[in-house]
């Protein structure tokens, strides 16, 4: 199954471990992950379920770019990281 | 009943009582959220709840709420926006989307004593909010937000427009006016179903000339309500000080304010609608305190006359900007406190006759509030 690893700077904040989940996408498997750790959605995604401008996940190594749908697909084995952006300062 | 003061600063909200020497005795007893972003804090005094916003930059805004001073904190809702529909197409002044996400909470009032779980927020990008359960859950007001005109405010002291400012009316809970950056004032007499902005007497000189006088792109800073004379209202505008004595419907421009009636805060008495306090600075392009001076001004009859008040405030060098929730005033009308973006933090038990220090040095405040408790 994917697994969803939420970056330590987030864990500050809301404490949501790895989750091994079920998806396709990206979305799905983000998803999944939230409804595992609530509390941790709103520091990800913003008010249009779009990921913040100031967080970056990556997928199996590779930034995704589609930040709006998160359609990008997964692998059973596929790693998604969310870390906080550099850009955020 | 003791008097405190809660700061809300870019690293940490600091709570500061009275319990030093006679000579300094202010000092921080207090801090929560150290080295987080805390936008906005408020005292609700007919449940005891305390309020902290905090922006977390990378991962947004969220509210958190405790049971009262000293208590633990709970991260609870905060104001969301609704679904962005497709054909929302408003952009800002360089062409980008205007977000329907929380921004920023930049500012919140509790609604009125007969309205005991009812909380007002305002927001960057515009947004104003509503809840009913103590902050449970929050509703934004969607008349003001689709309202067509609002497409029409723009960013002032933020990229994006933003809400401040919150009068909820004390004569009648469901009379509310809000101050926006650049929005002007807006007007709800049903408890937030209906709005308008008929108002007059604002103007900008910045502006062209068929824009300066328009009521929805008014860079009001600061909008406050005179709680024993209720048409009694009082703006720091970005062109200056405003008075009204229509609750709100027509304003008159205050003149020849020394050193300046450019600013972000103001307060008003609470039993006097004439006594007023404001922060000057130098206008538009410096925003420092005259002379590097640090004063208040304060009019006590109605914007006729003006006093400069200095005493305790650093003379010398000082280069302190108080924000727009950077003062404010206690229920007495006695004590005075202003926060400044390096840090200090000054308060008056005379009306701003003198002021001392605080014994610290905070991060850049945001906003302060006395609470009694």
């Amino acid at each position: 199954m994917p697994r969803v690893v939420f970056g330590q700077a987030l864990q500050r904040h809301v404490k949501c471990p790895p989750v091994d989940v079920a998806g396709s996408t990206v979305r799905d498997a983000l998803e999944a992950a939230f409804a595992l750790h609530p509390s941790a959605r709103s520091y990800v995604l913003d008010d249009q379920a779009h990921v913040r401008k100031h967080v970056s996940i990556f997928c199996d190594g590779r930034m995704v770019r589609d930040r709006t749908t998160l359609a990008e697909p997964l692998t059973v084995t596929s790693q998604i990281l969310i870390v906080p952006a550099l850009s955020g300062g | 009943m003791a008097l405190k003061v809660l700061a809300a600063t870019r690293k940490g909200l600091f709570t500061l009582s009275a319990t030093g020497p006679a000579k300094n005795p202010w000092r921080v007893e207090r801090t929560d959220f150290l080295a987080d972003n805390v936008s906005m804090v408020m005292h609700d005094p007919r449940s005891g709840k305390l309020f902290a916003a905090l922006d977390h930059g990378h991962f947004g805004v969220k509210l958190h709420v405790s049971d009262g001073l000293g208590g633990a904190w709970t991260e609870t809702a905060a104001p969301s926006y609704p679904a962005k529909p497709d054909d929302a197409n408003e952009v800002d002044m360089w062409g980008r989307p205007i977000p329907w996400s929380t921004v920023r909470v930049w500012g919140m009032e509790t609604g009125g004593a007969d309205q005991p779980g009812v909380i007002w927020c305002a927001t960057i990008p515009g947004g104003l909010f509503r809840s009913n359960d103590h902050g449970a859950t929050w509703e934004i007001i969607d008349s003001l937000w689709r309202h067509p005109k609002r497409v029409e405010w723009m960013g002032g002291g933020a990229d994006l427009p933003g809400m401040h400012s919150i009068c909820v009316d004390p004569r009648d809970s469901k009379t509310v006016r809000v101050g926006v950056s650049s929005g002007g004032v807006w007007l709800t007499r049903d408890s937030g179903a209906t709005w308008s902005n008929d108002n007059s007497g604002m103007w900008q000189d910045h502006a062209p000339e068929e824009h300066k006088y328009n009521p929805n792109g008014q860079d009001a800073h600061r909008l406050v309500q005179a709680p024993s004379s209720p048409d009694r209202m009082w703006i720091q505008h970005h062109n200056g000080i405003f008075r009204s004595d229509d609750g709100g419907s027509v304003w008159h421009e205050v003149l020849d304010v020394k050193p300046s009636s450019f600013g972000f805060a103001v307060c008003v008495h609470p039993k006097d609608p004439d006594t007023a306090w404001f922060v000057p600075e130098i206008k538009d392009e410096k925003r420092i305190p005259e002379g590097g001076e640090l004063v208040v001004t304060r009019t006590r009859d109605a914007g006729k006359t003006f006093d400069i008040l200095r005493n305790g405030l650093p003379q010398q060098h000082a280069y302190d900007i108080v924000y727009r929730h950077g003062m404010d005033v206690s229920a007495s009308g006695n004590d005075l406190v202003i926060g400044s973006t390096t840090g200090g933090l000054w308060v008056s038990s005379d009306q701003g006759d003198s002021w001392t220090a605080a014994d610290a040095r905070l991060p850049p405040v945001y906003a302060v509030r006395f609470v009694d408790v």
